[in-house]
């Protein structure tokens, strides 16, 4: 079957802004497992950097073929997040969000500052494996399986935890077990979008997983919701979306992004599209 | 050469435990984080910018006015946000969004209002002598700084621990629904806070601003990272605990830049970081904290 | 002896909120604490579920030790609660509330319930089945698809026994479960608890309501300021002098023992 010429330019035109969705669809994602179970973790920049550095050096440097270095992109995100995570999950809430607010920008002064990972420069010519397929097909999966885990006594035992940690543990619900379940996933969902964004634009720099993306990937989880996986997923879009659209004022970008996480916290509290899924996997008389 | 080191160390490691402080303050009385402080820090070194540079006034002047306006944006800052966010339950972490998204718009509009460059003081703001005594040798800011810092700190404990202002500070921290029941104007102590809060960010801003003749809008972003060690390591809440973190992280980084590599120091303040969290996460001082679930 | 406890203590700063209590709750049948307000009624029940760690002082269930035990493990074990100011999960309706409960005796594994996997199906089935009983069980079975925050008072009182009771604890703690409730409300949740003692269940409820407590009772233990100071049947700590001090004070009891003669 071949495509109609119009919309095989289209696709090609756009072809960034396209994987960009993919990619930030992930990354929402990867927002919403914590902030579903009631955690707050802002290190889905960095462990999306650690992603993007490692993919690029095994390919690069260790010459390994994309389907390992998918899987390997995954073990400094989980390496660094278990650092941070097990620690603080005896805790309050608090330090955990410190502590990977301060992660990003820690790494970004070790990009800066380590050669072999092309300091201020960043790495490039890195070559174009990932695919549109293969983003969809990741964020697909994800979404999915979010869905059907939502569906079951582990989206239960989430919610409850999100509401009420406290009644949650005396229903013998394993809260610090599910936090650190859930941000291991959350740092495995951004550093696989952090391989795939680096396979794809062929360079990656320093600066680029620092507290603004932070930031923004937290707005795109806010805007959208958390009552299912769906609706951070079109959080990122609207979102990726809307500077295309307001191509003449590029400044405001982050400036609205704060706005619209004040605005959702204060106003908002389950964002746009809240609608809460059901968690029964089963209904009555079934 | 070791001496001089440390004697950087204990100066910068001053401006810290100011920095801190005020953290600690508002985190210690309202159990907020809030992380529009180091937009604070920013605003008070460009107010006093403007004040010497186009209104020709000197340190003196400028580095009190330059708190004073942090602190009033402060508080009309933290009244428009965080009275709504104080009686529910995940009070701490939906602070801790929404001045992040805050300051993530403040950052943004300072950087489009002022442009990113980098500004500096004008020149012979502060006289360029400088002491030597026993091969050490401490310049006229430095001096400024460590006297404005030890100042500063005083008069918050004299504060603190002296006034009825103070009182109702320590009471509003402990329990603040009997503080309100015993009398106590709780928001109004709470805007109290937030403008000393504030004021000692702004100093801390004027100083750094002086310390490294460098200013521009995102300033304050790199120094939160230094608040949350310090904060962390000396104990969240605990006001000794910041100054002994302050001063005892500014030594670790200069000597980190001195004897191992400048672009590490970060680095090195984030691990010292975790490794509190993994061996003593209350810090040097801070009570067991804890959410026990 | 289902729970004992020997020399449990709980200190706070300046504070000794259970002093030394030696508890022994035997199998079966239904059991009080009483006693005046900050006797430490809660703290010991805060104690008993693993919400709160002792000072000092050990916690025997079933025979084993559970002191040092966490809190969700403990409702594995058997032991289930409910809480003074009802702690639901507000978000979800009736049926989930319930559902939630029984999340220690679910075991299908993450694959299984991501592929939808027979076994997943078969338990969730089977775990609805269990929550819709334990709702007919409270008496609210034709508000299992209600959102739970819009439920009545005293139905959701009852809402959170049956989250407690849906996984078949041994042991039932209810923590004030009268409070806030009209004399009717009362009487039909006295029914309620001696049926859910009649299935089995081991109930140890805390309350401020004599009536509810007396009519209720096979035996009752008294707390005051953190201590322990008689257990016995309803009747005995009705008369017992000690117990009348600590909730009329000294002097208003041996005003009472003078005009009543004893």
């Amino acid at each position: 079957m071949s495509m109609p010429v119009w919309l095989d330019d289209v696709l090609w035109t756009y072809q960034t802004l396209i994987h960009d969705l993919g990619i930030n669809g992930l990354l929402a994602l990867s927002m919403y497992v914590v902030l579903a179970a009631g955690q707050l973790s802002l290190g889905q920049a960095a462990f999306m950097g650690l992603g993007a550095y490692s993919g690029a050096l095994l390919t690069m440097k260790a010459g390994l073929p994309f389907w390992l270095v998918l899987p390997g992109s995954c073990v400094a995100p989980v390496v660094f997040a278990l650092a941070i995570g097990v620690p603080t999950l005896r805790l309050s809430g608090v330090y955990l969000a410190i502590a990977t607010i301060g992660l990003g920008e820690v790494l970004r002064s070790v990009y800066l500052n380590v050669d072999y990972v092309g300091g201020a420069l960043g790495l490039n010519g890195i070559p174009e494996r990932a695919e549109t397929w293969m983003i969809f097909g990741l964020l697909g999966l994800a979404t999915a399986g979010l869905f059907l885990v939502g569906r079951s006594r582990f989206g239960r035992a989430m919610e409850a935890m999100r509401e009420d940690a406290m009644a949650a543990s005396a229903m013998g619900i394993n809260v610090a077990r599910y936090h650190l379940m859930a941000l291991v996933t959350s740092a495995v969902l951004a550093g696989l979008s952090g391989c795939l964004a680096a396979h794809e634009s062929s360079f990656i720099g320093p600066n680029e997983y620092g507290f603004e993306p932070a930031v923004t990937i937290l707005s795109f989880a806010l805007l959208g919701g958390i009552g299912n996986p769906f609706a951070p997923v079109a959080g990122a879009w609207f979102l990726t979306l809307l500077p295309e659209l307001m191509r003449d004022l590029p400044d405001i970008r982050l400036a609205l992004n704060g706005v619209i996480i004040v605005l959702a916290v204060l106003f908002l509290p389950r964002g746009l599209l809240g609608w809460r899924m059901k968690r029964a996997a089963v209904g009555r008389g079934a | 050469m070791l001496a001089q080191q440390l004697v950087n160390g204990v100066l910068l490691g001053a401006t810290y435990a100011l920095f801190a402080l005020g953290f600690t303050l508002m985190f210690g009385v309202l159990r907020v984080i809030n992380l529009t402080y180091g937009f604070y820090f920013s605003a008070g070194a460009f107010i006093a910018l403007a004040l010497t540079t186009h209104v020709g006034l000197g340190v003196a002047l400028a580095l009190p006015m330059g708190a004073i306006g942090a602190g009033l944006i402060a508080v009309a800052l933290d009244s428009l946000l965080l009275p709504r966010l104080r009686h529910r339950r995940s009070a701490e972490l939906d602070s801790l969004m929404v001045t992040l998204g805050a300051v993530l718009a403040l950052y943004a509009a300072m950087t489009a209002w002022l442009g990113p460059d980098i500004r500096r003081f004008p020149p012979g703001l502060i006289g360029a002598e400088a002491w030597e005594w026993l091969g050490v040798r401490v310049t006229q800011a430095q001096v400024l700084i460590l006297v404005a810092s030890f100042v500063l700190v005083s008069l918050l404990i004299a504060l603190m621990s002296f006034t009825r202002l103070g009182l109702a500070i320590r009471a509003v921290a402990e329990k603040p629904d009997a503080a309100g029941l015993m009398g106590i104007n709780v928001a109004r102590t709470s805007r109290v806070v937030s403008f000393l809060s504030g004021a000692l960010a702004g100093a801390g801003g004027v100083l750094i601003g002086l310390n490294f003749n460098a200013i521009q809008p995102y300033m304050g972003e790199s120094m939160m990272l230094r608040g949350f060690v310090v904060i962390i390591v000396g104990g969240m809440g605990d006001s000794r605990g910041a100054l002994i973190a302050g001063l005892m992280l500014g030594v670790i980084e200069v000597l980190t830049a001195g004897y191992v590599a400048s672009g590490l120091k970060e680095a090195v303040a984030f691990a010292i970081l975790v490794a509190v969290l993994w061996t003593r996460p209350q810090g040097l001082f801070g009570r067991a904290v804890g959410q026990r679930a | 002896m289902l729970l004992t406890t020997s020399g449990l203590t709980r200190r706070y700063a300046g504070l000794v909120a259970v002093d030394g209590v030696d508890l022994a709750i035997a199998q079966g049948g239904i059991h009080s604490v009483i006693g005046p307000n900050g006797a430490g009624k809660t703290t010991l029940f805060n104690l008993l579920t693993g919400l709160v760690e002792p000072s000092d002082g050990i916690i025997s269930f079933g025979g084993a030790d559970i002191t040092a035990l966490p809190a969700h493990r403990r409702a594995g074990l058997g032991i289930a609660r409910t809480f003074q100011n009802i702690r639901l999960f507000r978000g979800m309706s009736v049926l989930e509330n319930v559902l939630t409960g029984l999340h220690p005796r679910l075991s299908a594994s993450m694959l299984s319930t991501v592929l939808r996997l027979p076994g997943f199906r078969a338990e969730e089935r089977a775990a609805v089945e269990r929550a819709a009983a334990a709702l007919e069980l409270v008496g609210i079975a034709h508000l299992a698809d209600a959102p739970s925050e819009d439920l009545a008072y005293g139905d959701q009182r009852r809402l959170e026994i049956a989250r407690a009771l849906v996984c078949q604890p041994r042991l039932l703690l209810l923590d004030e479960p009268a409070a806030g409730m009209n004399p009717a409300e009362t009487v039909a949740l006295a029914e309620l608890v001696r049926r859910i003692a009649a299935t089995g269940t081991t109930v140890l409820l805390v309350e401020h309501d004599m009536g509810f407590v007396m009519g209720l009772s096979d035996s009752v233990s008294v707390l005051n300021f953190g201590r322990l100071i008689f257990t016995g049947s309803p009747r005995a700590v009705r008369s017992e002098p000690a117990v009348v001090e600590a909730y009329l004070g000294a002097r208003l009891a041996a005003k009472l023992r003078a005009t009543h003669g004893e």
